[in-house]
């Protein structure tokens, strides 16, 4: 089967400044691509040239097979959700859903048609005849959703089309554009800072950063086996916890030794981790810090820490205790007792830890 | 708290009386501007008669519309004396076209250069900005060769050009100004929805721009009525706008100065811009702050 879109090689300079690197990428129909980073990383310049708004300096994108770098943006089959919704101010919203359709003289009864089903998809028709300055924030992003959905295109392109809506509203448009995904079967690349964004959403993510691309992946690889310390600190909230480790072997595995601020160094045991450098970091999750009660498993390993500050989030209560000069984040329950100044006993599931270099910063196991 | 009801009631005098002083001098300020306009009205509907023996501010004892009807069709500039009209048209026939096009083109030079970025596109800007500043007298040898090679001297297209031209730098400035606030993600959406330059322009650009049209339209029919040296001394007897054949009017007497007919001549002559500002006014304030407001 052919990618549904195939990046390849590709780079873009503005002037003498590279804003991407080599970026290859591929995605199946039906897939759901989001790119993710912080802003200034290349995403948004990324999918530009995905839409052929930004011509590519080398490499070259292809749609179904077909090299794009020299076609426009309105031949190469897609359709777009911008930032901002760019609807035609001057124009009702089914004008703006028809206008593609107009400038490119299909007929009256198509037009009417199309636009029906989508806005009846989109459960927009009391608005048909509004413009967009009547309009509220979540309504402009549905009439935008409908431009693109009445193209019925091979490619839907994203670009942090939720950043403008309040918290509450943005978690129900994400959950519409992932139904709208199931729905259609469509496949779409997505462009986002917010990594819980991306999460939800993705079938598979690119972590960009400076123009780089830093993982491929699903989110599950993202998460549980970041590629590097960036991946690793910008995928997750609360990020995860890197610490720097000295390491020993002795007979039952790998063991980890971290300073703390006061009294004997931390010392954990991993049964599983093989040939590490003499110095490492130390990546966990904060869901892998427990309550010694909650944590099971033949690679877990419980020993006693002291604990700074607690901070009751509702679902969970994050603790946080101060290793190698950190800020370290543990998830326990709700209902811990856990109390700051007071010392208890953690568990550290070492199945789940990752292995950062020293000094290149990459994932070593 | 009786004191504080004391001072506040104070406070408030000392408000209602700086309102009212500033009423007053906002009065007094419209009726120094006005003065001249109501000098003109009253000595254009009095006779000769009667300005020679009456006071220059008092109303017409008996209002008569002669002097209009000779500034309009009887007065004599030179040795013709056919009155404004055939002027009043030759300027009307001047300013239309040129007003239009050049309100057009600096649509279409602000719309490429607000959001068509191209190299050099900022250079280009602060060079017709630059042409906004340089003073009519100096443009006036170097456009008179080139309209006479042009084979445009004399004529009222030729008069058209050099306001077209003179004009543009204005007008490339207004649409550009009002252009560059609109998301550059409005033309990538029409570019994708399969609209191209000029497709972009009409259905999506053109429909917003009502309020800076507005404004660009009174500005440049404002300048281009009024223009007297461009209209001076690029025209010649039978395509001079109206602005030069009131000089003649005023300047050729003979025997008596006719105030009354000078006066008519001179309000005819204003009247055009004068309506258009009443009758577009609201929107020319509306235009000019259109760009700060954030919808």
């Amino acid at each position: 089967m052919t990618p549904i879109l195939q990046i390849q090689a590709l780079n873009k300079n503005f002037g003498t400044l590279q804003i991407l690197k080599n970026v290859n990428v591929e995605i199946e129909s039906g897939d759901f691509l989001v790119l993710v980073g912080p802003s200034g990383c290349g995403k948004s310049t990324l999918l530009n040239c995905i839409a052929g708004l930004e011509p590519v300096t080398s490499g070259q994108v292809a749609i179904d097979g077909r090299n794009m770098n020299e076609i426009s943006p309105k031949d190469r089959d897609i359709a777009m959700v911008f930032q901002s919704y760019a609807l035609y101010p001057t124009m009702s919203v089914a004008k703006n859903i028809t206008f593609g359709m107009r400038v490119r003289g299909i007929d009256k009864q198509t037009q009417q048609e199309k636009l029906a089903e989508v806005s009846r998809q989109l459960q927009i028709e009391p608005l048909l005849n509004r413009r967009p300055a009547q309009l509220s924030g979540g309504q402009r992003q549905r009439v935008a959703m409908g431009r693109a959905l009445v193209r019925d295109p091979k490619l839907f392109l994203f670009d942090e089309p939720l950043s403008n809506l309040d918290a509450k509203l943005r978690v129900e448009m994400r959950n519409e554009i992932k139904k709208l995904h199931h729905n259609l079967n469509a496949t779409m690349v997505y462009v986002t800072h917010d990594q819980i964004e991306a999460m939800t959403l993705a079938t598979k993510i690119v972590v960009l950063k400076d123009g780089l691309v830093q993982q491929i992946g699903t989110p599950a690889e993202i998460y549980l086996r970041p590629a590097n310390l960036f991946v690793a600190d910008f995928m997750g909230s609360p990020a995860m916890n890197l610490v720097t480790a000295q390491t020993r072997k002795n007979g039952r595995g790998t063991e980890l030794v971290i300073e703390r601020p006061a009294g004997e160094p931390l010392r954990l045991l991993d049964k599983k981790a093989r040939n590490l450098p003499d110095r490492v970091v130390l990546g966990i999750r904060p869901e892998d810090i427990t309550e010694a009660a909650f944590g099971s498993g033949k690679n877990v390993h419980i020993t006693a820490c002291d604990v700074d500050v607690v901070e009751p989030a509702g679902a969970d209560t994050f603790v946080l205790l101060s290793l190698s000069g950190k800020e370290v984040t543990a998830r326990l329950k709700a209902e811990t007792r856990a109390a700051a100044g007071e010392s208890m006993d953690f568990a550290f599931n070492m199945e789940k830890a990752s292995y950062f270099d020293v000094e290149s910063g990459e994932r070593i196991n | 708290m009786q004191g504080d009801l004391a001072s506040t009631a104070s406070t408030q005098i000392t408000r209602l009386a700086l309102r009212w002083l500033l009423y007053l001098l906002l009065v007094l300020f419209a009726l120094y501007y006005l003065a001249p306009l109501f000098v003109m009205v009253t000595t254009s509907l009095k006779s000769l008669e009667e300005i020679k023996t009456g006071s220059l501010v008092s109303l017409p004892r008996e209002v008569t519309f002669d002097a209009w009807g000779t500034a309009w069709s009887a007065a004599c500039s030179g040795i013709k004396c056919e009155g404004l009209k055939p002027y009043f048209w030759n300027s009307i026939v001047m300013a239309v076209p040129a007003v239009l096009i050049s309100t057009f083109l600096g649509a279409i030079n602000g719309y490429v250069i607000a959001q068509w970025r191209f190299r050099g596109a900022n250079l280009i800007f602060s060079l017709m900005l630059f042409g906004c500043f340089i003073p009519f007298q100096v443009v006036l040898l170097p456009m008179a060769r080139l309209l006479g090679l042009m084979g445009l001297a004399g004529s009222i297209p030729g008069l058209i050009f050099v306001h077209v031209v003179y004009g543009l730098g204005f007008t490339t400035l207004f649409f550009r100004n009002y252009y560059v606030s609109i998301s550059p993600e409005l033309i990538r959406a029409a570019k994708i929805d399969g609209a191209g330059f000029f497709r972009i322009f009409w259905s999506v650009f053109l429909p917003l721009s009502v309020p800076i049209i507005v404004v660009t339209i009174i500005w440049q029919f404002t300048q281009i009525w009024n223009d007297f040296l461009f209209g001076v001394s690029f025209s010649q007897a039978g395509t001079q706008p109206i602005t030069v054949a009131l000089n003649n009017i005023v300047n050729s007497t003979t025997g008596v100065k006719e105030y009354n007919v000078d006066m008519a001549a001179a309000i005819i002559a204003a009247l055009p811009t004068l309506i258009v500002y009443v009758v577009a006014g609201k929107y020319f304030i509306r235009g000019l702050t259109a760009g700060s407001v954030k919808g």
